[in-house]
């Protein structure tokens, strides 16, 4: 009985288990079934996003940054080119300690203090993933030496890299500018030009100068090498290489030789000179002094030397060919004489009698002649050798703001000239509408009459007054005024010259023009307020100086030099073009506070010609303070 | 040659030739892909290769092993397996921030390995004993016999073994006959403790949870693993980047690529084919399984024979589930693959056990 129980259960057991068996087993197919399912979703349904993110995973696209084209002036001679040094480089975000890192490595390799300040200075202005350079140009020795303890540093990395260098040093800096690491806000200007992919692998930008405004041509397309890399980002091999294409190499007009001698002319003063070719718009020369050596630039500059040239008192970072304003003073004289022609207010014969002073009628107020006494009888040609200011007060208020403004501006005065760099500034030729608008004042008569001078509200750069020379040099033909010359396709080296067409040329009556040339000759002759400058010339010299006061003169007092603070002292300009019949060369020198444009500025400007024309090397120390007398206006 | 033959007969007659062939070939797959996942490191897959040997012939010592004898083991086994693991809570050794290992002089042991066969064969004998008068009162001794150790383990803490165990243990007493009622009220209440068991997780328990409901949470972190083997998986395709070309694998994408992860390398190289095949190949071994313990004569076969059974199922499933990024990263590793010579042993030392039941003459109860 017990028995058949016991079997009933026991087959009962069995059948029991066996169906718990069977769940087990669907329990099985049903979880090999969602593995199937999940394989199914990521091989087929997802497979192109997983191959995708396998070959991401895999490949990376490395950058090959362009070598930067080169840059040359007008006979070849090389004033920014590239070499390659060994850097050593940190990551900053991927070091624990960075401190702790240098401290170590500076005992491997010297590491100086503006070393550091640099590199901290990089990674204020640095994307955080950057790799930056800690030490640069490294010696053979160290770089020997660095290999040696490569184990001890696994987060620094010895890299080739392409400097940039500037074998001028501070005669061009101004001109070539200077190349230097990008940072936050280049990078927001690349995007928002589109042009950041083709940064992926560059360090470096033109800031200012040719280096900035030809950066397109300079800097050349980056290459890309599509690379396989392993998870910690090791590169195993190469998969494929589309090379860079190097930037395009420039030639300028500038004369390097050219530029040497008028650096030197100017010895220690401040100043400016542009030298233009008339014929082309080829800017010559283009000094801006002083200068700074751009070399510093170029891995960063530390926060010392920044500071040292930041704030010295010579503001050696001024561009004052471009952004220097000064009253073009006399300089001013020959296009208000050629104005007083053209527009018939003047004949030549016209004579005046000079007492020192001029006199708007019905009133006492008296603008003065820079020479107490006057200059007597004074016709056009005296007029500008001499530089009587009388005539010219005279002559101003003949012809009025309205007719100065529209007249002179057509020589590039009061807007900008167009020159092919970045940076320059329009100057200032004042008009009725201007004063209205920037002072809210109407013009008084009294205005126009120191604007006759080249004073007043007149502004001009060392640039407009050399191109306003140029083109009173051309005769009326004016060329938009140009550094450089040429461009070599890297590629193709195709050599695309930077068309020179006239921009205008202005309808000028060359009886008028004859007569404003010869003065101008005869300024450089004895008698004229350049002759010291002018002796012995071999070809004939048209020149003008020029005065523009720093501070101004009340009524009545007298400007005497010796007891002006050296800083307030005024500046001495001298426009000139040579030879006079055929100009080759037109230009304008400005020396800061060196007084009258006879004694300081045409003398640079006579080394200059000299060297141009005749090839001749300035002998000696450069132009020495003659005691020419010139006149400015002191009203 | 005959003679040859008959010896082979004589050795191997207590083998179930079925299950060994699914063994050896699974084996066969996991040098295979060892080699690709090595980089073609032939010492490594030398050692897998000694590993196996080693493992095959404890399989077939096992086998060899009539049930009964296996039988009387099961309580001094669990007997010592669970002084061992006080030992390890007391005297143990702490390795990467787990205390698992104790050092008996000679060498260093992990009681929990010892565990996952000496488990379910005690509870299974438990049943056994009780096989007439199953009452309630029974199975919650056996869960308590089950619990004991599981506790100690978690406390190592080891989650990937404590999962093992736990599941080992709950395919008995299911097979048991545990009835629906409680098992569905065990669901309710590891439901309800669900947050009790969170607390009591440690941190990176807790972070391998998250990771898996998120990998992009942290993807050069927890969420690496799982991000990477996706990778793997799903850039293989239908076919398969083809031996030795996946670049997950051979660029070093994928980590623990040779042990945990070995399933993301063959996936990678051999596509949805591959997986496919070698979840029938599983299947069949663990359907070979299954015949033999519905074969099984006696309770105490039948349950050990089920818990191995579907306790292989498990390693399967808990780590291509893993790899495949639907269950947490666990330390289990893919059986009979992955690298690694002590699961490969008590791997087959189960299945030496499940060669005994089907080859021995069955016990026929009196």
């Amino acid at each position: 009985m017990s028995g058949t129980v016991e079997l009933r259960n026991h087959r009962r057991e069995l059948r029991y288990f066996q169906f718990r068996l069977a769940v087990s087993a669907g329990f099985v197919l049903l979880l090999f079934g969602l593995l199937f399912a999940r394989f199914f979703y990521l091989q087929v349904s997802q497979r192109e996003h997983y191959h995708t993110l396998a070959e991401a995973n895999r490949i990376s696209i490395l950058p090959l940054a362009p070598n930067r084209g080169l840059i040359f002036d007008r006979n070849g001679e090389v004033l920014a080119h590239n070499y390659s040094a060994y850097t050593l480089e940190i990551i900053p975000s991927k070091v624990a300690n960075l401190e702790a890192t240098i401290n170590e490595l500076a005992s491997v390799i010297e590491i100086a203090a503006r070393d550091r300040k640099r590199f901290k200075k990089l990674m204020g202005e640095s994307k955080r993933y950057e790799s930056l350079p800690i030490r640069t140009r490294l010696s053979d020795v160290e770089v020997a030496r660095f290999a040696a303890n490569r184990y001890r540093f696994p987060e620094v990395e010895i890299k080739a890299r392409l400097f940039r260098q500037y074998p001028k040093g501070e005669g061009t800096s101004h001109v070539v500018g200077y190349i230097s690491r990008i940072n936050h806000q280049d990078l927001e200007q690349l995007e928002a030009r589109g042009d950041s992919t083709n940064y992926r692998g560059s360090n470096y930008i033109g800031k200012i100068g040719i280096e900035q405004s030809y950066e397109k041509e300079l800097h050349g397309i980056t290459g890309f090498e599509e690379v396989e890399t392993d998870a910690s980002g090791r590169a195993v091999r190469v998969l494929s290489r589309t090379l860079p294409i190097s930037g395009n190499n420039l030639k300028l007009s500038l004369d390097a030789k050219l530029q040497e001698v008028a650096e030197q002319a100017f010895g220690d003063r401040r100043g400016a000179l542009v030298a233009i070719d008339p014929t082309s718009g080829d800017i010559l020369a283009f000094v801006s002094k002083p200068g700074f050596d751009p070399n510093l630039f170029v891995d960063g500059i530390d926060s010392e030397s920044w500071d040292l040239l930041n704030n010295s008192i010579d503001r050696p970072l001024n561009n004052r060919v471009l952004r220097g304003l000064y009253p073009p003073g006399s300089t001013f004289k020959p296009f208000m004489a050629l104005a007083g022609l053209e527009l018939k207010k003047r004949t030549p014969e016209y004579t005046i009698s000079d007492a020192g002073y001029f006199s708007l009628p019905g009133s006492s107020h008296r603008y003065r002649d820079w020479k107490v006494g006057g200059h007597g009888s004074v016709d056009m040609h005296k007029s500008l050798v001499i530089s009587c200011d009388t005539y010219y007060y005279g002559l101003a208020n003949d012809l009025g703001i309205a007719k100065i403004f529209s007249f002179i501006s057509q020589f590039g005065l009061g807007k900008l000239t167009g020159i092919d760099i970045e940076g320059e500034v329009s100057g200032l030729l004042p008009s009725q509408e201007w004063k209205m608008r920037r002072h809210k004042q109407k013009w008084y008569a009294g205005d126009t009459i120191s604007v006759g001078i080249g004073q007043g509200y007149n502004l001009a750069t060392p640039l407009q007054l050399a191109f306003a020379t140029a083109i009173l040099a051309g005769n009326g033909t004016a060329f938009r005024p140009h550094l450089v010359k040429q461009i070599q396709d890297s590629k193709t080296s195709a050599e695309r010259d930077i068309v020179t067409q006239p921009l205008y040329t202005l309808n000028l009556d060359p009886k008028n023009l004859a007569r404003v040339h010869a003065a101008l000759v005869d300024v450089t002759r004895p008698g004229g307020t350049a002759a010291r400058a002018g002796e012995g010339a071999a070809y004939t010299f048209a020149g003008k100086t020029g005065t523009s006061q720093v501070i101004g003169m009340k009524q009545g007092e007298k400007y005497v030099e010796s007891k002006i603070q050296e800083r307030h002292r005024d500046h001495a300009l001298f426009i000139a073009y040579a030879p006079a019949d055929k100009p080759k060369i037109a230009l304008a020198v400005l020396v800061e506070n060196g007084g009258h444009g006879g004694s300081t500025a045409a003398p640079i400007a006579r080394l200059v010609i000299d060297y141009f024309l005749l090839g001749k090397l300035p002998t000696g120390a450069a132009a020495e303070t003659a005691d020419d007398e010139e006149g400015g206006g002191h009203d | 040659m005959t003679r040859f033959v008959r010896l082979w007969h004589y050795l191997t007659r207590y083998m179930d030739n079925f299950l060994l062939g699914g063994v050896l070939l699974l084996m066969l797959i996991g040098l295979v892909v060892l080699y690709s996942a090595t980089d073609a490191n032939l010492s490594r897959v030398t050692n897998q290769a000694i590993n196996m040997l080693v493992a095959l012939t404890v399989m077939w010592l096992v086998a060899n092993i009539p049930l009964q004898h296996i039988m009387r083991l099961a309580v001094p086994l669990y007997m010592i397996g669970l002084m061992l693991l006080i030992g390890v809570a007391l005297f143990g050794e702490i390795q990467n921030g787990a205390r698992r290992w104790l050092n008996i002089g000679v060498t260093r042991i992990q009681p929990s390995e010892l565990m996952k066969l000496a488990v379910p064969l005690m509870m299974a004998w438990y049943f056994d004993k009780h096989e007439t008068t199953l009452r309630l009162r029974d199975y919650a001794v056996a869960t308590l016999l089950l619990l004991l150790p599981l506790l100690l383990i978690l406390r190592q803490p080891d989650l990937g073994t404590t999962l093992l165990i736990a599941s080992s243990g709950f395919y008995v007493l299911f097979l048991a006959g545990l009835s629906w009622r409680i098992i569905a009220g065990l669901l309710i209440a590891g439901a309800v403790s669900l947050p009790v068991l969170w607390s009591m997780l440690h941190d990176y328990q807790r972070q391998r949870i998250m990771t898996l409901l998120d990998p992009s949470q942290d993807p050069l972190g927890a969420g690496y693993h799982t991000i990477q083997s996706t990778i793997a998986i799903g850039s293989g395709g239908v076919i398969g980047k083809g031996w030795q070309n996946g670049t997950q694998t051979h660029l070093d994408f994928l980590p623990e690529k040779s042990t945990d992860f070995i399933f993301a390398v063959f996936s990678e190289e051999f596509g949805l084919i591959g997986n496919t095949s070698l979840l029938l190949l599983y299947l069949m071994v663990i359907g070979r399984g299954m015949v033999i313990t519905a074969n099984a004569s006696t309770q105490f076969t039948r349950l050990i024979a089920g818990s191995i059974t579907l306790t292989f199922f498990t390693y399967i499933f808990v780590n291509i589930g893993m790899v495949v990024g639907i269950l947490p990263v666990v330390g289990v590793p893919l059986p009979l693959i992955s690298y690694g010579g002590t699961s490969m042993v008590t791997m087959l030392l189960g299945f030496g056990i499940l060669m005994s039941i089907q080859t021995h003459p069955k016990l026929v109860k009196t």
